[in-house]
């Protein structure tokens, strides 16, 4: 026995009354490193080994408090800053919405982190070689006896004195457990780099299998929740309707938004007479209208209203508008044949907007002042 | 450790006679002061009369209730105070006097028994098979009736148990708790309802019951636990009395404190949440005005407050720490019960004057008087209990 170490001294009483007499008397004695092993807890045995009362509280307090803020903080940035959508009609910082969450986080964070506390603070995870293991003590305190073990280390420790002690407590199978030196697992065998190492191939190998056996040997889709959605759908046929049709027309009389209905339909004659140019020339006008008649009139048209195409041929050349008949039409006439087209040349009411045909109008306008000035524009 | 036996030795000590002076002299300020009050101001000492009512029957209720869950949980932490909770359960004989000027201000108080109004309103019509004055008054009296009923039996039983020390009185008073348990939930939820939801008899909320529950039970505690630790100060308990007792009544305390916020939050979100203006509308008169103050005090009042206060394990086992939490908590039920009830009659703001004075003396008076009436006649332990020796031998 010169390689083992004298661990601590056990015996075995048979009653809950017997250890809580026996761990006060150990207590009273002086000894400070003895443990009390029992097969489920015995009340009253903190007060018996006169226990300080456990730090573990504090540490669940500080844990839940951190869980309470971090949940506050989150949820206060992701609803109210980050991502605000209105639900339900509540206001972004919701917080009686936010109460449950921040309660189970709290509950969440304080639990798991005061059990993971216990483990590895006070307990010394992982240490997974105590001296009691595997010994004839701990087997006989874990189904029906109830042990006390006083420990080597102690101040007061002293074999003979410790065995008379355990005798004079009325102990049974009083015996020493001893330990290797080896066993002392001053070094975590889950941190040597083989064990590391084969995590690492374990988690490659498993991760690279998933991805591959999900992805590519059977794909499964992604989550289409958001394509699935039971609503009518343009395009498909819906029960809904008598007509069977998804797509509805809109209700007779129902106007656009922001677009007038245009009053003068095959009426060049009306539209020249009865409209009138809303926009007041400016310099801004001018440089829209400028813009707009560059992209789409001047491809045919030409850059100066001459009727000189850039099609080359390709298309029949217009006619230039600098002549008499249209430099005396009025803008409303002018307005329409935008609107609608004439002859071969098509509507552009659909690329233009209203005012941005008023605003070409008055680009054309300059356009042909520009080759039939009058006297009063030379001052 | 475990024996059915008895060897406790207790000897009865009285308590002083200033207890009884108190106890009259609180009870004597309180009526003075409720008496000229119903003469200045009808309905509202009618309201103060109703919160009364209902704080006096959660003391009695909730301490018969403490005392039959200790036979049907076979507890045995809480026999060698039991007494305490039984001596305070005997408010509920006086609970139907205070009930009467109550009953004789129906009009003024419960908007409902005007049939007038019932039969222009189809939501209350509607209502009238269960909210009418005659099927009120049959549910009042079958209340107090089964309370009574089962408070004489059960304390009967335990009273004679101190001389036969007779084991199947413990066995008869078992049954009796776990016939009474059911009773005592459904006669709690519909005396809250009647009492203080029908107050608003548009507006409903189903947890109600278990809200008002909550509170009993904290005031029943409260009210014992404030005894239990003066008498034992003073030496008027048995000995052997520990630092685990306090714990374990300072812990119920605190579990049911956070109860309360759970069930009290419950209702809010939900009805928060859904937006109703049936619901909202209990909340709205409760965020109106100055109210708005007294809503927010109760959070801090009856959750915040005494949670902070209760949550260390040592602040459980201090005795002064105790003392001062269980009248706090008493203090907060009565504050609770203005908030639930005062609103439907000043809605605009919060009244406190003189009038709302009288009432909560007269609570205390009576609690006082009644249990050093209740202590002159019988043994303030339940020396014939079989599980006195136990009790004692408690450790956490």
């Amino acid at each position: 026995m010169s390689d083992k170490i004298l661990y601590s001294y056990t015996g075995l009483f048979d009653t809950p009354d017997e250890i809580i007499h026996a761990a006060g008397k150990t207590a009273d004695e002086g000894y400070k490193k003895f443990d009390i092993n029992t097969p489920y807890p015995v009340h009253g045995m903190d007060d018996a080994m006169k226990l300080k009362p456990s730090r573990l509280g504090y540490f669940a307090l500080v844990f839940g408090l951190s869980g309470t803020f971090a949940t506050v903080l989150l949820m206060t940035w992701m609803t109210a800053f980050d991502y605000p959508i209105v639900i339900g009609g509540k206001p972004f910082f919701a917080f009686p919405a936010f109460v449950p969450i921040i309660f189970e986080v709290t509950v969440l964070a304080a639990s798991v982190a005061t059990v993971l506390t216990m483990l590895f603070v006070f307990f010394k995870f992982p240490n997974n070689s105590h001296p009691l293991h595997d010994t004839d003590y701990m087997k006989a305190v874990t189904s029906e006896k109830y042990g006390i073990s006083i420990q080597a280390e102690d101040e007061l420790f002293n074999e003979e004195k410790v065995k008379n002690f355990l005798q004079a407590l009325g102990a049974k199978n009083i015996t020493p457990v001893y330990f290797d030196n080896e066993e002392l697992n001053v070094k975590h065998a889950v941190f040597e780099p083989k064990f590391i190492s084969l995590l690492a191939v374990v988690f490659i190998l498993v991760s690279g299998a998933t991805y591959i056996t999900l992805n590519k040997l059977m794909f499964i889709t992604p989550f289409n929740w958001m394509m699935e959605q039971s609503k009518t759908i343009v395009q498909e046929s819906n029960v809904l309707f008598a007509d069977g049709f998804g797509m509805r027309n809109p209700v007779a009389g129902t106007v656009p938004r922001d677009q007038i209905p245009y009053k003068y339909k095959g009426d060049p004659e009306g539209a020249g007479e009865n409209l009138a140019n809303p926009l007041i020339p400016s310099k801004e006008v001018f440089a829209l209208g400028e813009v707009k008649y560059n992209t789409y009139c001047s491809p045919c048209h030409g850059f100066h209203a001459e009727g000189d195409s850039r099609l080359r041929g390709q298309f029949p050349n217009p006619p230039s508008m600098h002549s008499e008949k249209v430099r005396n039409w009025s803008d409303g006439r002018l307005f329409h044949v935008i609107t609608e087209g004439q002859n071969i040349m098509p509507a552009y009411s659909s690329q233009l907007s209203r005012e941005e045909r008023w605003a070409v109008v008055l680009y054309i306008r300059a356009l042909q002042r520009s080759l039939n000035a009058k006297e009063s524009d030379l001052q | 450790m475990s024996s059915n036996t008895n060897t406790v030795e207790y000897v009865k000590k009285d308590l002083p006679a200033s207890v009884n002076k108190i106890g009259i002299a609180l009870l004597i300020a309180g009526l003075l002061i409720i008496v000229f009050s119903y003469f200045v101001d009808n309905t509202r000492s009618a309201f103060n009369n109703l919160i009364l009512l209902m704080f006096l029957t959660s003391i009695g209720l909730g301490s018969l209730f403490l005392v039959a869950i200790e036979y049907l949980g076979g507890a045995v932490w809480s026999t060698p105070f039991r007494r305490v909770s039984e001596f305070l359960a005997a408010v509920l004989i006086v609970v139907p006097i205070i009930a009467i000027p109550v009953y004789l201000n129906l009009h003024s108080i419960f908007h409902w028994t005007h049939t007038d109004v019932v039969a222009a309103d189809p939501i209350l019509s509607g209502k009238s098979a269960y909210l009418n004055e005659t099927f009120f008054a049959v549910r009042v009296v079958v209340f107090f009736a089964l309370w009574l009923l089962f408070y004489f039996l059960i304390t009967k039983n335990s009273k004679k148990q101190d001389e036969t020390k007779d084991q199947n009185l413990t066995t008869r008073n078992i049954k009796l708790s776990a016939v009474f348990m059911p009773i005592f939930a459904l006669t709690i939820t519909f005396a809250s309802i009647d009492w203080i939801m029908s107050l608003n008899p548009h507006w409903f909320s189903t947890i109600f019951g278990v809200y008002y529950f909550t509170g009993s039970l904290l005031a029943a505690l409260a009210a014992g636990t404030f005894i239990i630790v003066m008498l034992n100060e003073k030496g008027y308990l048995i000995k052997g009395l520990k630092k685990d007792h306090y714990y374990s009544l300072g812990a119920l305390l605190f579990a049911f404190t956070n109860f309360w916020a759970y069930i009290a939050f419950s209702q809010f979100m939900l009805i928060w949440y859904a937006n109703l203006p049936e619901e909202t509308v209990f909340f709205m008169d409760r965020l109106h005005g100055s109210w708005v103050y007294v809503s927010i005090g109760l959070i801090f009042i009856r959750f915040i407050i005494p949670y902070a206060g209760l949550l260390s394990q040592p602040s459980k086992m201090n005795a002064k720490n105790l003392k001062f939490f269980s009248l706090w908590i008493l203090f907060a039920h009565f504050y609770d019960l203005y908030w639930l009830i005062m609103p439907s009659y000043s809605k605009e703001g919060f009244v406190l004057g003189w009038m709302e004075l009288g009432f909560p003396l007269l609570a205390v008076g009576i609690i006082i008087l009644v249990f050093s009436i209740k202590s002159k006649k019988e043994n303030l332990i339940p020396i014939g209990d079989p599980k006195l020796q136990r009790g004692l031998d408690f450790r956490l």
